[in-house]
């Protein structure tokens, strides 16, 4: 599903380089965890791929689906099945987070050439979604991320996931800010969505996460590049030992 | 089902990004170009005025040769030739007129079809079930039709062109009229008074609560034609009315002249609900052409605990100069002005509005959601003051801007003038661009560019659109997306 060679970015800006060469290759209904100590490229590389501007591929490239993902508009590959649970989610003042669910779930709709869902239809669904992720509809009312809590802003993103059913799941620390019982109930509703033709990217700093989201593999990222890979015991190895090897041995 | 057409129909037309662009072909009747004392008594003439109408006009008219044109606001616009305009154009009918809709041109029930406008009874606005608007069509110096005048009159409405108010009415004209806004109020004002063509008058009597929204379109067809439209609302003691007002024009290369006058009375425990959906051509984007939109708009909140309501939707026009005020005159009368000011290209808005405190206990609250893109500019220009006399005046002021790139300006000028010591005001405003964040956030969501500003835009002024008549909302809300086309990127 995704096909990540040699990829080296930097940020457009001063030129300093963040990625130096990653790869990485997603099949689909695989669950990859990416860790990596803060600074070490996770949040740019889930950037990259969403299309935020700001940075430069300088090499490689990033096939998705078959199709060149860096030559998409950020809103084409949405459409086309690529999420990004934001790290940091955006606030957007006086509009309601239902209004912009239907207005983000309908535009991929017409992008892909569907009809947009009716209201009730679209009611139906949040409302089930909702539920799994306990979300209340008093949240759906408030406009989007202002003045959540950071488990709200979190639940939030999940709960646009669940609507949108992307293909690519990319979730950037979806675990920080989560106290245990939230953390449960995000991943509850991120296991739901586990799927054969679905596959995830699981972004972290810490192993408990990956408790509850059980990775197919995961990776290492140090000074943007991927210095380790293996199945889910190298998140456990981590846990113990800390990132300090990975630190040193990459300086 | 008619009206479901009608709005379809509509959606359909889209003539570049100003979509009620087309121009009506029809034979008119002009009056000679340029404005002199004979004009003036050609229009009194050909509105089959009485004497006292002439008079007060020519006298307007007079008063309006002493003055020259404000310059204090932030525009800039070649100076117009005022010999150099229409001050009357009618479409040409046979005979008397349209006695009922049947009789009008069917080329002009088209036009206003295109536009969305309702002029059969049995058809509804917006297709929202049951909401009934009665409607006044202006097209350029007359009024081509009102609906439901009948069922109106049975709850003692008067809902009527201006023109036959003055024959048929003369009693309450003479009474109101020039009364908020007296004849020499101003420069425009004054060319108002002198000129005036059509426009709506309402009466609303005591104790009666209007039995459904009026509204009045008014659309600027004739070339080189100014519109000098004037509107007069009088609600009575306890009396109750919603009112909206639209407005559109043809894409012309030359520039248009619009010259309003619209009154407001509220007697005592009488509320009005003015909204107004703006929508005049606002040039090219390279600033060509466009309605120059020089409007005066005043309320008087004459008796105790009246209301006036002012929402006010102003996306169109190449110059916007426009401060629809209250003068809170009764004891505890209380005045409100709720603004969205969208500018694009090279759009020039200055706009706000005047709280004058004379009662006692009088409060009135203002918010303002200006938002500025291309190279355009935008002005909010405000006053509250409070008289001597009114103890424990009250104002709450917010004044937003929004900027979109980085080429255009937003200012917000507010004058504060207190004379009793018991005035609680208070004034808030804020600048904010629209971030790169929000944009990629909701790009990352699947919305394209101008989606994402079209929402985040309507985020940014939902506490003036919930002010709205629910029949507008939805077209509200499409028209801030659709005056933002082309604002980024
Ligand atoms: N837009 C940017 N401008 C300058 N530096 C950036 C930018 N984005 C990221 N960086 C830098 O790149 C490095 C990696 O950041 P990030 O991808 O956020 O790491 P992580 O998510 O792993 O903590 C950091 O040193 C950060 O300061
Ligand atoms: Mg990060």
């Amino acid at each position: 599903m995704l096909e990540i060679k040699n990829l080296h970015v930097s940020v457009e800006e001063d030129n300093k380089a963040i990625l130096n060469g990653v790869d990485l290759t997603v099949n689909a209904g695989e669950v990859h965890a990416i860790m990596g100590p803060n600074g070490s490229g996770k949040s740019t590389l889930s950037y990259v791929l969403a299309g935020k501007d700001g940075y430069e591929v300088t090499d490689g490239s990033v096939t998705y689906m078959g199709k060149d993902l860096l030559e998409m508009a950020p809103d084409e590959r949405a459409a086309e099945g690529v999420f990004l649970a934001f790290q940091y989610p955006i606030e957007i003042p006086g509009v309601a987070t239902m209004q912009f669910l239907k207005v983000a779930l309908n535009s991929q709709r017409l992008a892909r050439g569907e009809g947009e869902l009716s209201t009730p239809d679209f009611m139906r669904l949040v409302k089930s979604r909702a539920e799994t992720l306990k979300v209340n509809q008093d949240m759906l009312k408030r406009p989007v991320n202002v003045g959540f809590s950071g488990g709200e802003k979190k639940r939030a993103e999940i709960l646009q996931m669940a609507v949108l059913e992307p293909s690519l799941c990319i979730l950037d620390e979806t675990d920080s800010g989560l106290d245990i019982d939230a953390l449960r109930v995000v991943a509850e509703g991120v296991n739901a969505l586990r799927s054969p033709d679905r596959a995830m990217v699981v972004i972290t700093h810490y192993q408990r996460l990956l408790d509850y989201i059980v990775p197919d593999h995961v990776h290492v990222l140090s000074k943007g590049r991927i210095v380790k890979s293996g199945g889910k015991e190298l998140a456990q190895e981590l846990e113990k030992d800390g990132y300090a090897n990975y630190s040193d041995e990459a300086a | 089902m008619a009206d479901v057409e009608t709005i379809e129909r509509v959606r359909e037309i889209e003539v570049d990004k100003y979509k009620y662009g087309f121009e009506t072909e029809l034979e008119s009747e002009l009056a000679p170009k340029g404005l002199n004392e004979d004009i003036v008594k050609f229009i009194s003439a050909k509105k089959g005025e009485p004497d006292w109408m002439l008079e007060w006009r020519l006298e307007a008219y007079a008063r309006w040769r002493q003055m020259t044109e404000p310059t204090w606001a932030k525009v800039d616009y070649p100076k117009i030739d005022f010999e150099d305009l229409y001050y009357y154009a009618a479409p040409k009918v046979q005979g008397d007129g349209p006695k009922s809709l049947d009789e009008v041109d069917p080329e002009l029930l088209r036009t206003y079809e295109k536009l969305g406008i309702p002029l059969k009874e049995q058809e509804v606005l917006a297709g929202v079930e049951g909401a009934r608007v009665a409607v006044d069509a202006v097209f350029d110096s007359v009024s081509v039709v009102t609906t439901f005048k009948e069922e109106l009159a049975k709850a003692g409405v008067i809902f009527c062109p201006i023109s036959e108010a003055v024959r048929e009415h003369p009693e309450l004209v003479k009474k109101y009229l020039g009364s908020v806004v007296p004849q020499a109020d101003n420069f425009y004002a004054a060319l108002n008074s002198a000129v005036f063509s059509d426009g709506s008058f309402v009466y609303i009597p005591e104790g009666v609560r209007c039995p459904m929204e009026l509204s009045t379109y008014f659309r600027i067809n004739e070339k080189n034609t100014g519109q000098f439209e004037r509107t007069l609302i009088i609600a009575d003691k306890g009396s109750y009315v919603s009112y909206l007002e639209g407005c559109t024009a043809p894409m012309r290369d030359e520039n248009q002249l619009h010259a309003a006058v619209v009154e407001l009375v509220a007697l005592d425990d009488a509320e009005i609900k003015y909204s107004t959906v703006q929508n005049w051509y606002p040039g090219d984007s390279e600033g060509k052409g466009g309605i120059y939109n020089f409007v005066t708009k005043r309320a008087d909140c004459r008796g105790h605990h009246s209301k006036v309501s002012w929402t006010q939707v102003e996306t169109g026009s190449a110059i916007t100069w426009k401060y629809p005020s209250c003068i809170l005159r009764g004891d505890n009368s209380r005045g409100e002005f709720y603004s969205i000011a969208i500018s694009n290209g090279k759009q020039q808005v200055d706009s706000g509005t005047k709280m004058i405190h004379l009662g006692k206990n009088s409060s009135s609250r203002i918010i303002s959601k200006g938002i500025a893109a291309g190279r355009s500019d935008n002005t909010y220009r405000g006053l509250v003051s409070a008289h001597r006399k009114a103890t424990n005046a009250r104002n709450f002021t917010q004044c937003d801007s929004l900027l979109i790139g980085d080429r255009c300006g937003a200012h917000t000028v507010p004058y504060i003038e207190a004379k009793t010591s018991t005035a609680q005001f208070e004034h808030e405003a804020t600048t904010s661009k629209i971030s790169d964040d929000q944009m990629f956030y909701c790009q990352a969501r699947g919305l394209n560019e101008e989606e994402a500003v079209a929402l985040i835009v309507n985020g940014f002024v939902r506490d003036v659109i919930q002010q709205l008549p629910m029949e507008f909302m939805a077209e509200t809300q499409r028209l801030i997306g659709i005056s933002l086309e082309g604002s980024v990127g």
